[in-house]
């Protein structure tokens, strides 16, 4: 019997993240120069001792299977507990894809009974933060809550935007109102729960049976569980957190890192954020380039040019006189030279031709990968 | 399929390091930003297909065994073989073998088990970025009792005097290896011999009371054994002194050098390391270096090498020097041929230049 167990919701598509999460599934998206999205809370796992975690894949899952796979980096690879990878079946009752995030667990009750814990952390994959998940739990019990979900106060006017939880003076939820017009409170929801597993067990089966549900624990099961009058308590997060949802707010998390003190700390000794390793050798800079107010990773060479504000990741190569200016480089991109890009993401093996300009624009930056190169090139005739 | 089983024999290198081995095995020296000597043999033996790998060390093994921990960075955390760290003695009273015979004798059995009937034996100063496949095919295909790697040199410096150099006839067979210092030819320390062959010589070896396996076991029963010599041409450097490590490490800020050495088919594995990539904050001003992962810069580099986690405060300079791991540099101060190991703190406004061929050393978790 464990204590507590983690289900991490790893299932989503990303759409609002396209084209970055058109091969990969988004908790899969690099970020930070060097980590994926799902590293984030997955590290917060094993920071917070939280050693048992089930991780829900469906869509595009290869290269996110691929990077969870070995379990090390979050010291997962151990013999009694450890990441579990659980991906839609079938069986002899039928199956089907995962319809919704309570569905999703629904469909994985078996691997829960089998750890047989007491409370299940209902976490996804999509979100940048660093949070004792411990401190959580603790007040889950303090409180003897059935549910206790993570909140963050965001600004006013921003909470039509979110799930907001309306709670009295004990922090106890009376109401969940999904993206409000005219919010009476801005907590929003993280989209983190502790459950009892026995009042989790019961309402997904109740919920699985109900055909109008969409299966989802937002929509439907938080709201049922307020119904029948259930003990649910929010619980204050007061540090970073980020729904890397859209492309704009990516970008703005990733420009987050550069600054002075973001209230995200990845070098910190006591909440590291894993990944995998890899073997490239230190990046090299010559001496005609200028690096400003940026972060460059591992395996990259700049050659020359002007890089400012910028995230080079692994093993980019950046060449003479180019100016690169809040941009986001993925892995293996060679930048060509005289190049100017300045609010761009550069997705992972671009080949960006000699003299290549590309500007975002103040709402999003824009996004570019190989195919649209070749594409944009064959419509200016192979001129740029 | 014929295999080879790996022995990285550090008892019997030079050692010249004179501060930078104050506190490790001189294996485990940090070097190119990122890496410890030792990753270089290792990285080639794993890249050679051999799973099985036995290091000889008698002293100063804390910082080396930290960075082995189990070899899962070199895909030696292995269920058969894989990385095994053996000790040169039993304390069993009937044992008179001596120096790195020691090891080869009480350790019988690590050979004896492997299902490998060949050894290819190295050191770790030997720094190259190769395999040694085709170096064990040549050794096969030539019949050979022993084949030693070997590079021919063009700038005989006097780091290289200590390394043993080789005389071969037209067809690559040894005649002599001689301590003659004006012969380009140099043993790299890298050997292939048979197992059966190597424990017979051992054994020879102990009952005339040798110290020594390779120049009493091989270079002077040359005449009695079938040495080939197998040329190395790679980019690849001898370190062992301050000197060679300073100017080695230095040389890597040639482009070529560093492509040749680190941006192959095979790459050189380390340690992960868990730090964020390298952060450039306002006032950096870096050119022409090397800076690894959690380097926080906001001050000039210029020519140096910065391995992970330093910090380079606002108005500090480095020149052309190396800084290892975790070393703090802070505000206003200046480094100028200068090597800085790990933890170091240098304080506001101090100043420390060393000259080029002979650079100033700091020693471990000095405060300066």
């Amino acid at each position: 019997m464990k204590e507590c167990i983690g289900m991490l919701l790893a299932g989503g598509e990303g759409r609002r993240l396209s084209p970055l999460t058109n091969n990969i599934a988004k908790p899969a998206v690099p970020f930070g120069g060097k980590y994926r999205i799902i590293d984030f809370t997955l590290s917060n796992c094993a920071n917070s001792n939280i050693h048992t975690v089930g991780v829900l894949t469906q869509y595009n899952p290869l290269e996110l299977h691929q990077h969870i796979g070995n379990r090390k980096p979050w010291d997962m690879d151990r013999q009694d507990n450890g990441i579990t990878i659980l991906s839609p079946y079938t069986a002899k009752t039928g199956g089907d894809w995962y319809s919704g995030t309570a569905d999703a667990i629904y469909q994985n009750m078996h691997f829960i009974e089998e750890n047989d814990p007491e409370y299940v952390l209902i976490i996804s994959g999509d979100h940048i933060y660093q949070m004792d998940y411990q401190k959580l739990l603790n007040e889950h019990k303090v409180n003897n809550a059935d549910v206790t979900i993570s909140v963050i106060e965001v600004p006013w006017h921003e909470a039509p935007r979110f799930g907001i939880l309306n709670t009295d003076e004990n922090m106890r939820i009376y109401e969940f109102e999904e993206k409000p017009e005219k919010p009476k409170n801005n907590l929003a929801s993280m989209g983190i729960y502790v459950f009892n597993w026995d009042v989790l067990k019961t309402y997904l089966i109740k919920d699985a049976k109900q055909e109008t549900s969409s299966h989802d624990f937002g929509k439907d099961v938080i709201p049922q569980l307020l119904k029948d009058g259930m003990k649910l308590f929010a619980y204050q997060f007061n540090g970073y957190w980020k729904d890397v949802g859209t492309i704009q707010s990516y970008w703005e998390a990733n420009m987050d890192l550069l600054k002075e003190d973001c209230g995200l700390d990845l070098q910190s000794s006591n909440w590291r954020i894993y990944t995998n390793h890899t073997d490239d050798p230190p990046h090299f800079v010559s001496s005609r380039a200028i690096v400003k107010k940026s972060m460059i990773n591992d395996g990259s060479f700049v050659y020359g040019g002007e890089i400012t504000e910028s995230i080079l990741f692994r093993n980019v190569e950046v060449e003479d006189s180019c100016n690169i200016h809040q941009s986001i480089i993925h892995p293996n991109v060679k930048v060509g030279k005289n190049s100017i890009l300045e609010k761009v993401i550069v997705m992972e093996g671009t080949n960006i031709p000699a003299g290549t300009i590309i500007r975002g624009n103040d709402e999003e930056p824009a996004v570019i990968n190989q195919e649209m190169l070749n594409q944009s090139y064959v419509a200016m005739g192979g001129e740029k | 399929m014929k295999k080879m089983v790996g022995v990285i024999n550090l008892d019997s290198e030079c050692h010249n390091f004179q501060d930078l081995e104050l506190f490790r095995n001189s294996a485990s020296i940090p070097f190119g930003g990122r890496y410890r000597l030792i990753d270089f043999t290792l990285s080639n033996l794993v890249n050679s297909d051999i799973t099985e790998v036995a290091i000889f060390i008698r002293n100063k093994f804390r910082s080396l065994l930290d960075h082995l921990g189990t070899g899962e960075n070199w895909d030696l955390d292995r269920r058969h073989g894989g990385l095994f760290i053996l000790p040169p003695d039993w304390n069993d009273p009937n044992d008179i073998s001596k120096g790195d015979l020691q090891f080869f004798y009480n350790n019988r059995d690590f050979f004896i088990r492997s299902r490998s009937n060949h050894v290819l034996i190295s050191g770790s100063q030997f720094i190259a970025n190769t395999d040694y496949k085709e170096a064990f095919q040549f050794h096969i295909d030539r019949n050979a009792d022993v084949t030693l790697v070997s590079v021919q040199t063009e700038e005989l410096t006097s780091d290289l005097d200590p390394y043993f150099r080789i005389h071969a006839d037209d067809l690559g067979w040894v005649q002599e290896i001689s301590n003659d210092k004006r012969n380009p030819l140099i043993f790299t320390g890298v050997y292939i011999i048979s197992k059966e062959l190597l424990l017979d010589l051992v054994d020879e070896c102990i009952a005339y009371g040798k110290e020594n396996f390779f120049r009493d076991g091989i270079k002077e029963k040359i005449n009695g054994l079938k040495v080939q010599t197998y040329r190395y041409r790679g980019y690849h450097a001898f370190v062992n002194s301050v000197e060679s490590y300073y100017r080695h490490n230095l040389n890597l800020l040639k482009e070529d050098a560093y492509r040749q050495l680190f941006y192959k088919k095979h790459r050189i594995r380390t340690k992960a390391s868990n730090m964020q990539p390298a952060k450039y904050e306002k006032n950096a001003d870096v050119k022409h270096s090397i800076l690894s992962d959690g380097c926080i810069v906001n001050g000039s580099v210029e020519k140096s090498i910065l391995f992970k986690g330093v910090k380079v405060k606002e108005g500090a300079t480095i020149k052309n020097s190396i800084v290892m791991q975790y070393a703090t540099i802070e505000a206003g101060a200046y480094l100028e041929n200068v090597i800085i190991d790990k933890d170091v703190r240098i304080t506001r406004g101090q100043r420390l230049i060393g000259s080029g061929e002979k650079p100033f050393v700091v020693k471990k978790r000095e405060v300066l």
